[in-house]
């Protein structure tokens, strides 16, 4: 036997689990087909189809270059004060409560509590809470602000905690040792280790709140899904078209400058 | 950046300062304030588009607990009606996870700059590919139902090429940076470009691969439960139904069943994701 062959026969084999976990996926693969039903296609799809991939390449420049409050431009600027606002409520209203939820600060049941409450709210997708804050306060750009700041806390204050969990605890005592106040302890201790981190998160889930912002406007609650909805149901492909261009640049350019901000903001 | 940094210290020169010794120091302006100015301004902008107003926050919000309140307990007779569309809606994740996923490998094939000489293909796949990432599953979903019909098609179809979108870019940054070395071996050889990315590239990215596939799974669980509110089909046709009927108590019991299938399949999954790692 050479080394060749000893090195294949001494790999590891484990077929049996393998095949079964095959077994078991295709076993649920064939059974997902049941969910789709292709007798629902209607016939005009493949128009439609076409017409939607005309409208997506000729769009109605016009409304795409138009700045006064019924443009592209205009709603774009509107989605993103819906995210920015929102994302900086959530944030700071994510503080007390990620605070509230880190084991290394307060008592065992005091952070399960909070961390069972982070859960629930996450849970719930953002389009439910625009429905409920519709019920509560009526349609528009408001209710989106409110719906992306109650969204955003779940994740926020998750993420907050890791970076609390991970505090270096031995400069606070160090500074305890030199006779440093409790103030002094959080003001030069505390903040400029979780600064950083929480300005990276935030940038981080404004990133994300701008998607969800641009979907809320389906329910109503501002932005610019809704005029994307109008368009849609009067089959006006070309400011369709115009919309989810202006959208999809606006996404990735803030994912582009996120990305660098974050990367500066974590190597310092 | 240099640039930037260059006309910053040109606008807030910076401070100059005398040490014990006579030495001069310069010492750099922050651009904090700078930033936080910036901040404000947007922040004042922002609440002035949006019509935020803290006087309707206090006179209504309270009426979002009580929305809240109604919802427990959940009524716990609707929870027979709710199975068919909890199982579509999980049927329609897990089969455009998977089609994604298996879609994923060739795009991403296409997309690795260091696998396909032709720039121009490389370049086209990636734009198409951060589109699709881009557009709001919802969108798509909405889209989808204008093609397919309404129903568990076209959320299935919106679902399946998001997967394909996430997937296939976490692929190809993979791919990019796998170790080539095997794969010229195998060149040298005489296996085609194909067969030494079968042999010796997918074995490197294929346990990470998996566990973005599960991973992405997860999440589509997720979005698959209010695909229908644009009638893609799913358990988000009865919520919206019953928000609008102001039955808050069977929400209660719908966001009860999805919390509980979602932590069971993030259990499952983790526990794959872990053996995988």
């Amino acid at each position: 036997m050479d080394v060749v062959e000893k090195q294949l026969y001494a790999s590891p084999r484990n077929y049996r689990y393998l095949i079964t976990t095959s077994i078991i996926l295709f076993g649920l693969f064939i059974w997902s087909l049941t969910a789709v039903n292709i007798n629902n296609i209607e016939e005009s799809g493949l128009a439609i189809a076409q017409n939607i991939i005309l409208g997506i390449f000729q769009p109605d420049l016009e409304l795409l270059l138009n700045v006064s409050d019924k443009g592209v431009l205009y709603l774009l600027v509107e989605t993103i004060a819906i995210a920015f606002l929102g994302t900086i409520i959530g944030s700071f209203l994510a503080v007390p409560l990620a605070f509230l939820s880190a084991s290394n600060i307060v008592p065992k049941p005091v952070s399960f509590i909070t961390r069972l409450l982070l859960i629930a709210i996450r849970t719930v997708p953002a389009l439910i809470y625009g429905l409920m804050f519709i019920r509560v306060i009526g349609q528009g750009p408001f209710t989106g602000v409110l719906t992306i700041a109650l969204v955003s806390i779940g994740m926020l204050a998750k993420l907050y905690v890791d970076a609390i969990e991970d505090l270096d605890t031995s400069i606070l005592e160090s500074m305890t040792s030199i006779g440093c106040t409790t103030f002094e302890k959080i003001r030069y201790g505390i903040i400029p280790q979780l600064f950083a981190m929480f300005l990276s998160i935030m940038i981080y889930r404004f990133d994300m709140n701008l998607r969800e912002a641009s979907v809320l406007g389906l329910v109503g609650a501002g932005g610019i899904g809704a005029p994307l909805i109008f368009a849609m149901n009067a089959y006006r492909w070309n400011e369709v078209g115009s919309i989810l261009i202006g959208l999809v640049v606006l996404i990735l350019i803030v994912e582009w400058s996120s990305n660098r901000l974050r990367n500066k903001l974590v190597r310092g | 950046m240099k640039g930037n940094m260059l006309m910053f210290d040109k606008l807030f020169p910076p401070k100059q300062m005398e040490l014990p010794n006579g030495k001069k120091v310069m010492e750099k302006r922050s651009p904090i304030p700078f930033v936080i100015l910036v901040l404000f301004i947007a922040l004042i902008y922002s609440i002035e588009v949006t019509d935020f107003e803290l006087k309707i926050l206090f006179e209504r919000g309270i009426q979002f607990f009580i929305i809240v309140l109604e919802m427990i307990p959940p009524t716990w007779e609707y929870l027979p009606h709710l199975w068919q569309p909890l199982m579509d809606t999980i049927k329609m994740s897990l089969l455009g996870s998977v089609l994604g996923s298996v879609v994923a490998v060739p795009a991403a094939y296409l997309a690795a700059s260091n696998l396909i000489q032709r720039k121009w293909i490389v370049n086209v796949t990636k734009i198409l590919l951060s589109i699709l990432r881009t557009l709001p599953t919802l969108v798509t979903a909405l889209i989808a139902t204008f093609i397919f019909g309404l129903g568990t098609l076209a959320g299935t179809v919106a679902i399946f090429l998001f997967t394909l979108a996430y997937v296939g870019k976490l692929l190809y940054e993979q791919i990019e940076n796998a170790d080539m070395g095997a794969f010229e071996a195998m060149e040298s050889i005489g296996m085609t470009r194909v067969q030494a990315f079968r042999y010796a590239i997918f074995p490197q990215v294929l346990p990470n691969f998996l566990s973005t596939s599960l991973f992405c799974f997860e999440g589509n669980v997720r979005y698959a439960a209010i695909l229908g509110y644009v009638g893609a089909g799913g358990i988000g046709l009865l919520l919206n139904e019953r928000i609008g009927w102001r039955d808050y108590a069977s929400v209660g019991m719908i966001l009860l069943m999805l919390a509980i299938t979602v932590f069971l399949i993030e259990t499952v999954s983790e526990h794959f994701r872990k053996r995988l790692m």
